[in-house]
């Protein structure tokens, strides 16, 4: 039961030129986004990323970039609510 | 309280560094009970343990320290898991938050990590140099610099506790599957009483004014013509909605359609009011169509709103697709909500 969300929303950002192949992002993702193909990683399930960050705090070159943050409802609302407002002024 | 004086703790055991309160592996009724009211969103704040370390059988310098966060639910799983071992547990102080949750919040993370470790001098206690993190707490922690600042390399265990005896068989070594996290049907079942509390917040004073508002405009509804027992149709949708989106939803999550949750709960609100209105069309045809369709309006409204909110509480979900999820649905359904309550109102005048 492999659970993908919405497609395609993801901020997940990798760089592969400077990637070592030292394999954590593969093995701190919760949900099989990385693999590691000929010394390298590479994303395989984009869609499949919950943005929890482990992967970029994980990775000993920094070639990951993700806007991380908490999946709680009520925080995302009131962030939107406030975004709304701040756009309005 | 005293580490000490914790009832699960069965012996003190004298080590190099100090005391350190050796730990039962078998869990006892306070812990189950302790679980329940948790779920049940009674007492939580207080479900901390105190931080520190700990000890399972009696570990020597060659035994693994796994590290977990201070919240009972989480330091029981492991203890359990333990069961029969010999090793070290280091607790760290989250404000009894769980390993995810505090991972993500900052407070499980590498700073305090490295802090603890130092604090209970554990390169005085072992001989190795290797903690046992669940995997949950990458989010938080650099492995990395875990290592720079305090010599301690981070091996990330399996996702959840059950998978460590599994885990140690294998060498220290987690498989693929021991890697993802899943979101099990009794994992999910097991978040739904806390989802019905924090609706009945709202929900029953609600339905308490819609009875009274109801025995008031139409007291022959009130069950005072001998038709007693019949709950009138607000409640009656009002509590489907309440129950497609908060039970069904989270149940049947990967069965029904669609890839936004709040897709499916409509679809868990539309079945669960197809059943009742196949069941019990009269309870629809008796009232006003305006009133039957604002609160079956109301009805798919709250299921898809309730089922969305069960993001907060699923394991794949990512905070971009709630936020775009949440832009989208939200308007919708709280227009749906007014449209509906205007049609009941106007049924009523
Ligand atoms: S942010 Fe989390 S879910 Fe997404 S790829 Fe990284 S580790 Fe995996
Ligand atoms: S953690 Fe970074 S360096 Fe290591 S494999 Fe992944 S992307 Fe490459």
């Amino acid at each position: 039961m492999s659970a993908s969300y919405l497609k395609n929303v993801a901020s997940l950002v990798f760089v592969q030129e400077e990637c070592v192949g030292c394999g954590m992002c593969y093995e701190v993702c919760p949900h099989g986004v990385f693999v590691l193909l000929e010394g390298k990683a590479r994303i395989a399930l984009p869609d499949n990323c919950m943005e929890c960050g482990a992967c970029a705090v994980n990775c000993p070159v920094g070639a990951i970039a993700v806007q991380a943050g908490v999946g709680c409802l009520t925080a995302i609302v009131n962030s939107l609510l406030r975004g709304r407002k701040a756009n309005g002024r | 309280m005293e580490k000490e004086r914790q009832a699960f703790v069965t012996a003190v055991l004298d080590t190099a560094v100090g005391p350190v309160p050796k730990v039962a592996t078998r869990l006892g009724p306070v812990d189950h009970w302790g679980r329940v009211l948790v779920r049940l969103g009674i007492g939580r704040m207080r479900y901390a343990i105190e931080p520190g370390l700990y000890a399972v059988g009696n570990p020597d310098g060659k035994s693994p320290i796994f590290v977990t966060a201070n919240y009972k639910l989480s330091f029981d799983q492991l203890r359990g898991a333990l069961h029969k071992k010999q090793a070290w547990i280091l607790v760290l102080d989250t404000n009894g938050i769980n390993v995810w949750c505090a991972a993500g919040k900052g407070s499980f993370s590498t700073g305090p990590l490295v802090q603890s470790v130092l604090a209970e001098r554990l390169a005085e206690l072992v001989s190795h140099r290797t903690l046992i993190l669940p995997q949950l707490a990458a989010s938080g922690v650099a492995a990395h610099l875990v290592r720079k600042e305090c010599g301690f390399a981070v091996w990330y265990g399996p996702v959840c506790a059950s998978h460590l005896p599994a885990y140690w068989r294998n060498g220290f070594k987690a498989s693929r599957r021991m890697r993802r996290k899943e979101f099990p049907l009794a994992a999910r079942a097991e978040l739904i009483p806390m989802e019905l509390v924090n609706a009945g917040k709202w929900a029953i004073p609600l339905m308490l004014v819609i009875l009274f508002l109801n025995s008031l405009l139409t007291p022959e509804s009130f069950g005072l013509d001998g038709r007693a027992g019949k709950t009138p149709l607000p409640i009656l949708l009002l509590s489907s909605g309440i129950a497609a989106g908060s039970i069904l939803t989270p149940l049947l999550l990967f069965i029904l359609p669609g890839r936004a949750f709040a897709v499916k709960g409509l679809l868990a609100g539309i079945l669960l009011n197809g059943i009742l209105f196949w069941e019990n069309y009269r309870a629809f045809t008796g009232e006003p169509p305006s009133s039957s369709a604002g609160w079956l309006l109301i009805s798919l409204a709250l299921a898809s709103l309730l089922a969305m909110n069960f993001t907060g509480c699923s394991t794949f979900t990512s905070p971009s697709g709630v936020r775009k999820e949440l832009r989208v649905a939200l308007p919708l359904q709280l227009a749906a909500i007014a449209v509906g309550g205007a049609l009941w109102l106007s049924s009523l005048l």
